[in-house]
């Protein structure tokens, strides 16, 4: 036990550092994603739709395996770190799509309409009346995405990242101690999911009182 | 090397073969989850402390570790306890467990929500504590929580590609089988994930329909 909990330690490490990048891409590609399904120009809104559609209508296993598997032969090489911060990220745009879309098109249409009746354009609209009510409403659900983001890193594990599931799998074959290091992979994954949460919650009761 | 995807015909069968087992890991899972998740919230909410607490700790546990990992605890736990269970069998009871304890959580809910006085009213008819659960609560709560349920069917599908790395010969294993003699990675993985597709758009169809019955019958 003493001996392989080093070697847990380095992996959780890695596993923490596919997540905040994984979510970071995720954010980036959420924003991306909601900007084109909320756009004025129909094609904007159809790429937007078939992104949130495609990338949660298949196994992210199978994404993340036609970029790493698949991406040589289009010209696309990238080892098996790029390629699950790539893959899941871009996967978790997708539901991260929905969670702004959601929060954003939950805010009154009133409001909007009064905004561009006082004179604002499209854009201070959105900046100055719609995006700061519905940036209070998305950090929970998106926390919620960030939860499953860190839960679905392990999917790497099956492109042989040393992450913490991997060396999980790794460590039961060789110790035959199968309830043991689901214990200490489970104790880390618990660890980085409850800091997490608990940061959410914290930004959520900042939002609130502002 | 470039994409040839004419290479796809020779291993129709393989890959077809395949997305029947993924259909009926699918629906297996599904079975032992909705059970499961019955089981798993009566005994959550209603069983002995002894029973409860540890049964809470083990939920948390499940609910807060990836699915991946908890199937490489399933498939070499029950090997190192002496159950030596095939393959397809691990992967239906560890998807299954996985989504009955998240089934679980939104049938607790409701069930909570069940009015109180229904079931007063059903003690007062004399039925059993367990009766009255199970003749009156129950079968309400699950009415409520179908729509969610079928989210969560909807993610087991695409989960049930996680059973290949413990060696079931499902969708994404018949693909890797098809790639290993093909060399085709891109071509092979993009028609699993066609195909993934269109049984998600089967299943969302499926959805959208009971609960236009769920309405309906309200």
């Amino acid at each position: 036990m003493q001996r392989v909990f080093p070697f847990f330690l380095e992996a959780a490490w890695i596993t923490i550092l596919l997540s905040v990048l994984t979510a970071v891409l995720g954010l980036i590609c959420g924003i991306l994603g909601t900007w084109a399904r909320l756009s004025r120009f129909a094609l904007l809104r159809f790429i937007g739709a078939a992104y949130v559609s495609v990338f949660r209508g298949t196994p992210a296993l199978i994404q993340l395996f036609i970029l790493y598997f698949g991406g040589p032969q289009i010209g696309i090489q990238l080892d098996a770190f790029e390629a699950g911060v790539i893959g899941l990220g871009i996967n978790a745009g997708a539901y991260m799509t929905e969670t702004m879309r959601g929060a954003i098109i939950s805010i009154d249409k009133g409001q909007i309409e009064a905004a561009r009746t006082v004179g604002l354009s499209r854009l201070q609209t959105m900046r100055y009346v719609v995006l700061p009510q519905a940036m209070r409403l998305m950090i929970r659900p998106l926390g919620v995405n960030i939860n499953a983001l860190i839960k679905a890193t392990a999917l790497v594990a099956a492109i042989s990242v040393v992450e913490l599931t991997y060396t999980a799998q790794r460590y039961i074959g060789s110790t035959y101690k199968p309830f043991e290091m689901f214990l200490i992979a489970g104790a880390l994954y618990m660890i980085i999911i409850y800091v997490t949460g608990q940061a959410v919650a914290w930004l959520d009761r900042k939002a609130r009182i502002n | 090397m470039g994409l040839d995807f004419s290479v796809i015909p020779d291993y129709l069968d393989i890959v077809l073969w395949g997305a029947l087992w993924t259909v009926a890991i699918t629906v297996g899972a599904a079975i032992v989850s909705f059970f499961g998740g019955i089981v798993f919230a009566v005994i959550a909410l209603y069983a002995h402390l002894i029973v409860r607490l540890p049964f809470r700790a083990f939920a948390f546990l499940f609910m807060g570790t990836p699915l991946l990992l908890q199937l490489f605890l399933i498939y070499f736990g029950l090997v190192q306890i002496g159950i030596d269970v095939p393959a397809f069998m691990a992967g239906v009871i560890g998807l299954g467990l996985h989504f009955a304890v998240y089934n679980s959580e939104l049938l607790q809910t409701s069930i909570l929500a069940v009015d109180k006085g229904q079931v007063e009213a059903a003690r007062t008819l004399g039925l059993s504590r367990m009766q009255s659960l199970r003749k009156v609560v129950i079968p309400q709560a699950i009415r409520d929580v179908i729509p969610p349920i079928g989210n969560n069917m909807i993610a087991l599908l695409k989960d049930s590609a996680l059973v290949s790395v413990i060696g079931v010969s499902e969708l994404t294993l018949s693909a890797q089988r098809a790639i290993g003699s093909s060399y085709r990675p891109f071509e092979f993985y993009v028609l699993v994930a066609v195909i993934y597709y269109i049984i998600n758009i089967f299943m969302e169809a499926a959805q959208r329909r009971v609960e236009r019955r769920i309405q309906a019958s309200k």
